[in-house]
């Protein structure tokens, strides 16, 4: 198993039949490996993230995600590779606000038996550790309304959500785009702290290149994508 | 589908404001589908409790709907009479254990007067099997007395001692009152039947107002027999009585045709109770749809978890029946409490008979019906969630 974590070949997409709005020769991202993406808003992100997700299929060209290629893949079948593989951080709003703090951390287990079976401990448990090493730690705090929490500490629930049941690869969408600088900066070494603890791969997309240092590598989505202009996010 | 479940009840208690106005709208239609069919059953019951107990009733030549509603309902009018002489030769028949003759023609204050025997007390059954029972005072004995039903002594004010004045014909101030007095002497308890309404005195005793020591003719009677197995024999025997044209009818089956013809109403009412349910799930499918445009970043994070669109489907599909299922929970139990607070007014005033008990097999079929068609009714916001994860993907667009 030597695949990477990412790996996109010769890739076209368009919304529409005969429509380009992204086309990358190729893209791969490593085991393990950090990867900050700079893109500023409008330049395809969001096709993207769901190309990389498996939401969406490529008109040509494949996308494989820890060796697999998602087109392979019916369906339902993609959906739970995700669940079992992937961990996904938005920039807000990350969490269900009808759940509980802990409940919107197990939401994975739920969908993936894989991801519930690498929990070392119980998976309440693990995620009770996980908060308490991104600093989310008291019964007081565990037990508050999700909406009731700073969007600092919202962002932290959802970063846990994302490693528990230690997926390969983490996907985050400008997490840190709702935070003040402060928060940015610690939000932002507590993820990578903690991706390097659970070994697995991080796509960071940003528009915001400040945010760059730290990461094993910084890529620009302009030099990835040969698409002409108009690129729709 | 379990983490889809646990999903939908913390989803629809977190949004348990409109969630119980939309199980209150529920709950009011399934009440008022019970309702309606507890009324039903009830009235239904009621009617065929008009009178029991009765084997036959014997008339002159007519139609059966037609002598069962003026000899039980007491409405209408006879069209001919029957003789006393085959009355006697009924009564004294040996397989007959009682006749009872009934008279009617005349009035108190647009009330019926029915003249009988005293022996109408002794046989006449409503109900289950319920005999007559005198709230105050006394059956008639002697010349000049009257028992009067519970609505009649509502109305009027009557009681035991009260003097009324009889009249010939039928409604208020009819014409030619006849001179002799008359004196209530019993009050009866309320039966939920015709009887409630009417005013009871000796047959012999009214023949006198119109001259006759002895009435000559009677309006119809009720027959008691022995032994059921008789009954067709008698029957059949009246009906083909050469001396006199005569009708035999046996209540039930008469009181069944009538239902028939009645029970129009009713089935509009059930059609009416239907709608207003239909009008109910609209409702809480167009409150799931609306709110779906709100949930859209909430589907994208299901959809990043791993959820299928299927299991997006199965989410909403399950919220809309556990509406469904509270609504018809909560609609089933404010059903029985305001039936339990009007069972008896129903019951004494309107004759209406309603007893539901805590689950009845009517409860369970509309608990299943409506939660299935909740179910049904969530697959139009189920599918619109399937199709929003499917071209939204996971992107937070709103």
């Amino acid at each position: 198993m030597d695949e990477g974590a990412i790996e996109i070949r010769q890739l076209r997409f368009g919304w529409k039949p005969g429509e380009c709005l992204l086309s990358i020769e190729a893209f791969t991202v490593g085991r393990g490996e950090r990867v900050f993406l700079h893109g500023p808003s409008g330049s395809g992100k969001s096709s993207l993230l769901g190309l990389v997700g498996g939401v969406l299929l490529p008109q040509a060209g494949e996308v494989r995600v820890l060796g697999q290629a998602w087109g392979e893949l019916p369906a339902s079948r993609r959906d739970r590779f995700r669940g079992d593989h992937i961990g996904f951080l938005f920039q807000q709003f990350n969490l269900l606000p009808y759940l509980g703090l802990l409940d919107n951390v197990l939401l994975p287990v739920r969908y993936s038996r894989l991801r519930r079976q690498r929990c070392e401990e119980a998976p309440a448990i693990e995620a009770k550790r996980l908060l308490a090493a991104l600093g989310l730690e008291g019964e007081a705090l565990l037990s508050r309304p999700v909406a009731e929490l700073s969007v600092g500490q919202q962002q932290r629930v959802a970063a846990a959500r994302a490693l528990l049941g230690r997926p390969e690869l983490v996907v985050a969408d400008e997490p840190t785009s709702a935070l003040d600088e402060e928060a940015r900066e610690a939000f932002l070494s507590l993820l990578m702290q903690r991706c390097r603890d659970s070994g697995a791969a991080l796509l960071f997309v940003s528009h915001d290149r400040r945010l760059a240092e730290g990461f094993d590598r910084e890529v620009a989505l302009s030099a990835l994508t040969a698409a002409p202009g108009g690129v729709q996010s | 589908m379990r983490a889809a479940l646990a999903l939908a009840l913390h989803s629809v208690w977190n949004r348990r404001g409109t969630a119980l106005l939309t199980a209150c709208s529920i709950a009011l239609s399934v009440a008022l589908l019970w309702g309606v069919l507890q009324v039903r059953e009830g009235a239904r019951n009621g009617f065929a409790a008009t009178v029991s107990g009765v084997d036959l009733i014997v008339g002159p030549r007519t139609g059966p709907l037609n002598l069962l509603l003026y000899s039980i309902f007491h409405a209408g009018e006879p069209t001919s009479s029957v003789s006393r002489a085959s009355f006697e030769l009924v009564a004294r028949h040996p397989d007959v254990a009682w006749a009872l003759p009934l008279a009617l023609g005349d009035s108190h204050r647009g009330y019926r007067v029915l003249g009988t025997t005293p022996e109408y007390f002794l046989h006449y059954r409503y109900g289950r099997r319920q005999a007559l029972v005198l709230a105050e005072g006394r059956a008639f004995a002697e010349h000049g007395e009257l028992v009067i039903g519970a609505s009649v002594a509502r109305a009027l004010g009557y009681r035991p001692g009260t003097e009324a004045v009889l009249a010939h014909g039928l409604g208020e101030g009819s014409f030619a009152e006849h001179e002799d007095r008359f004196r209530v002497v019993g009050v009866l308890a309320p039966t939920g039947t015709p009887l409630d309404r009417l005013i009871l005195a000796d047959l012999d005793d009214l023949a006198h107002l119109h001259g006759a020591t002895q009435s000559a003719s009677l309006t119809a009677f009720l027959v008691g027999m022995k032994e059921r197995p008789t009954l067709l024999t008698m029957q059949r025997a009246l009906n083909e009585y050469r001396g006199e044209a005569l009708t035999a009818i046996i209540p039930g089956v008469a009181l069944n045709d009538l239902w028939r013809l009645v029970g129009v109403a009713d089935r509009a009412m059930l059609a009416i109770a239907l709608c207003v349910l239909l009008a109910g799930l609209i409702g809480m499918t167009s409150t799931l749809l609306a709110a779906l445009q709100a949930r859209r970043r909430e589907l994208a994070i299901l959809r990043s978890v791993g959820a299928r669109p299927l299991d997006l489907l199965g989410l909403l599909t399950l919220e809309a029946g556990t509406l469904s299922l509270a609504g018809a929970l909560m609609g089933l139990l404010g059903g029985r409490l305001i039936i339990a607070l009007l069972a008896t007014p129903l019951e004494s005033r309107l004759g209406l008979l309603l007893e539901p008990s805590l689950l009845d097999a009517t409860s369970a079929a509309i608990l299943c019906g409506v939660t299935a068609a909740g179910l049904l009714a969530g697959l139009l916001p189920g599918v619109s969630a399937y199709r929003r994860s499917l071209a939204d993907g996971l992107s937070m667009r709103t």
